[in-house]
């Protein structure tokens, strides 16, 4: 299920999210295989949730700095800006999850892989309150 | 592999020789589903009859279900444990993130014996358990600052839980609570108490794992389904105002109760109302996998006296029971007042409503004459609120012989300083807070946790009442009763949160559980769910409970209800017709 067009996902605001975690849920289940750790985006606490949530999702750069640290040419950039993983060539040394500044670059404890996200936009849809969006690159 | 195999695996933890295990148990997943079918079967085995709550002998169980972290609202862990305030089996229910990190740490229950010398916290990843020493939590005067301190120390944020008790839980206060993601709460009959009798001061768990779903279309379409629902109508209530929004509709009915249970009507009402409340409302939350996001918190904005250019915020979370408890029960109608005074049982780690109502009962006592000042230290008058506030942090601190007692229960506190006709209990538990009418004060001495929760009768009552229906007789409310709480053992064994109930009818479940592989049928999961009443019953009375020893508290009788003054022979005859029923049926 991959994106057909160039889009990225965009947090439209942030203090509206309530932590239901409805969004890590749908990205797991876009596969067969359900749970939060499966998913490519992460909502945590801000420091404790009565500070609210911060919602970290790939931004998909211009120049992404996780492709740039790929010492196996796993992760290829898009020409509009993201990351492709091609997992066969992955072995799981975690440079880009360190390279990558917001957090966005997820780990799967189970594969040993990063969870790089495809900007789908497919949890946008299952938040109650308007706090994804997409935009187009 | 299958869904009951995914979900069967028990980690044992016990703190005595601090060691840990994990079992597949199947056996019991595949007969009981999950939640509270389970955690009950691994009471039966672990705590021994006589066992004492506070003893070592004691087991802590929490327990998730199929439906855990995967169907929308399935937001709930079980625990189940021997209460220090009733000496029987208790039950508590909790959300917040620990029912997804239990779940996702590929468990489907954990129990935890034994007890540790010193203080120990316990770090669980996957099916790992790390014990770490607790020294430095230990005494913190606010159970927010040891959630901070082991957020920032541990990894997982996002994925994890953080259970922790206050000071309540380390000094034994028997109705101390464990909180969970600072404003979520095993609240009831005293689960932090055995926390601090087993001096485990948290406990955290990572969920990093995820589950493969048999019928991925199946699935996806009963998700949509549900989840619709759960954003309609059916939860509009916890949805909008929370659950606050009962204060003014139950003050209006005569059902609130007042100044203990004096009246079912409070002045004051319209100030510690959900309406009122929406001007503080500063933020509102979820558990995990539940679009509703019932948790409101009002934040309070306070000047410093003696630095006029210094404020703090501080956000309460606030529901409808705590306004019951801490505002109109003890007559506070100060909005900033009442918010304080859960402020307090939220640093301290205690339960909001057995707290309220033993100072209910205290007050009324001091203005008797059955205690003085000397006792209570503060004088406690219906509505100051700054006294209140004093006198709950002593019940923690027990800085007298009144407090030590005061901190065992209201039951204890008027068998040793009188008033116990004024002294609200049903076996030990201070109820919730509803005077709506026979039912609910008979589901009360009758539910297996003596918990409003047990079959929801408060709304029988408020039904009847709006109806100007007929009250049934004391054994057909029985029935009624029995049959709703034998429904909710299905619910609590899923385990979703009892705000979904008019989500999760018979057919949602099967729907749902099909798509998880699970071949059950409504008339299948009706019997289970009677299965799991009886369950629940039978292990109480071996445990020595009488259902014909249950005192009325007399206030009860005196108040007037929405349907008219409760009768002490209505009360009596169900629950002798309770009583005989189970002991047949659990033959």
């Amino acid at each position: 299920m991959i994106a057909a067009k160039a889009q990225r996902l965009v947090v439209l605001d942030a203090n509206k999210c309530v932590g239901c975690q409805l969004c890590m849920l749908a990205c797991s289940s876009r596969l067969t295989h359900v749970g939060p750790a499966k998913s490519h985006l992460l909502i945590r606490s801000a420091g404790g949730i009565e500070r609210g949530f911060v919602v970290v999702v790939c931004r998909a750069c211009q120049d992404p700095p996780c492709a740039r640290v790929c010492p196996t040419g796993a992760l290829s950039p898009l020409p509009k800006g993201g990351v492709r993983l091609s997992s066969s060539k992955c072995i799981g040394c975690k440079n880009c999850v360190d390279a990558c500044d917001i957090g966005a670059v997820l780990w799967d404890e189970e594969l040993e892989k990063p969870l790089i996200c495809i900007q789908c936009g497919y949890c946008v849809d299952f938040c109650p309150y308007g706090v994804l969006g997409v935009e187009a690159l | 592999m299958s869904w009951v195999k995914e979900i069967s695996k028990v980690l044992y933890v016990d703190l005595s020789k601090k060691t840990f295990w994990v079992e597949s148990r199947e056996d019991l997943f595949s007969k009981w589903l999950g939640g509270i079918g389970v955690a009950v079967q691994l009471y039966k085995e672990e705590v021994p009859k006589g066992a004492d709550p506070l003893g070592p002998e004691n087991a802590i169980v929490l327990a998730v279900g199929p439906l855990t972290a995967v169907f929308p609202m399935a937001s709930k862990t079980i625990s189940v444990f021997k209460s220090p305030l009733t000496g029987t089996m208790a039950e508590s229910h909790a959300g917040g993130r620990a029912p997804a990190a239990i779940r996702f740490a590929g468990l489907g229950a954990i129990v935890i014996k034994g007890a540790s010398e010193r203080p120990v916290y316990l770090v669980v990843e996957g099916e790992r358990v790390r014990f770490r020493d607790a020294g430095t939590l230990w005494g913190m005067r606010s159970a927010e600052t040891v959630g901070r301190v082991l957020r920032e120390a541990l990894p997982g944020a996002g994925l994890r839980t953080i259970m922790r008790i206050g000071r309540a839980g380390e000094r034994l206060v028997r109705y101390a609570n464990v909180i969970i993601e600072t404003y979520r709460h095993f609240g009831r009959m005293g689960l932090g108490a055995v926390f601090g009798s087993k001096k485990l001061k948290a406990l955290v768990v990572i969920g990093r794992r995820s589950s493969k779903v048999p019928k991925i279309r199946e699935y996806r379409e009963a998700y949509a389904e549900i989840l619709e629902v759960a954003r309609g109508a059916a939860t509009k209530k916890y949805h909008e105002l929370g659950t606050a929004a009962n204060v003014l509709p139950l003050n209006k009915l005569g059902a609130l109760p007042t100044r203990n249970f004096l009246s079912g009507r409070f002045e004051g009402a319209e100030s510690i109302s959900g309406e009122r409340l929406l001007e503080s409302l500063s933020r509102r939350l979820s558990c995990v996998g539940c679009p509703v996001a019932c948790i409101h918190l009002a934040a309070i904005r306070e000047q410093y006296e003696d630095e006029k250019y210094f404020y703090k915020v501080e956000n309460v979370p606030y529901d409808y029971e705590l306004l019951y408890a801490l505002g109109s029960n003890l007559g506070v109608s100060d909005t900033v007042g009442v918010l304080k005074l859960i402020k307090v049982v939220e640093e301290e780690g205690m339960d909001a409503i057995s707290a309220g109502v033993a100072l209910a009962w205290a007050t009324e006592a001091l203005e008797r004459g059955l205690i003085t000042k000397e006792h209570t230290i503060v004088e406690l008058k219906w509505g100051d609120w700054q006294a209140y506030s004093k006198s709950l942090h002593y019940i923690v601190e027990q800085p007298n012989d009144f407090y030590k007692v005061l901190a065992l229960g209201v039951r204890e506190a008027a068998s040793r300083y009188g008033g116990e006709e004024f002294a609200l209990h049903y076996n030990g538990l201070e109820p919730a807070g509803y005077h709506t009418g026979p039912l609910y004060h008979l589901s009360l001495a009758i539910g297996g946790r003596h918990s409003h929760l047990d079959a929801g009768a408060y709304g029988m009552d408020e039904g009847l009442a709006s109806a100007k229906a007929r009250v049934p007789e004391p054994e057909e409310a029985v029935r009624l009763i029995a049959s709703e709480e034998s429904w909710r053992q299905v619910l609590n064994s899923l385990a979703v949160c009892l705000f979904g109930r008019r989500v999760y009818g018979p057919g949602a479940v099967t729907k749902a559980l099909r798509s998880l592989g699970y071949e059950l049928g409504e008339k299948e999961l009706e019997e289970l769910g009677k299965s799991i009443y009886l369950e629940r019953h039978t292990v109480k009375l071996s445990e020595g409970f009488r259902p014909e020893d249950v005192k009325i508290p007399r206030r009860v009788l005196e108040t007037p209800t929405p349907l008219g003054f409760v009768t002490e022979e209505y009360l009596r005859r169900g629950i002798q017709h309770f009583a005989e029923t189970i002991r047949k049926q659990g033959r």
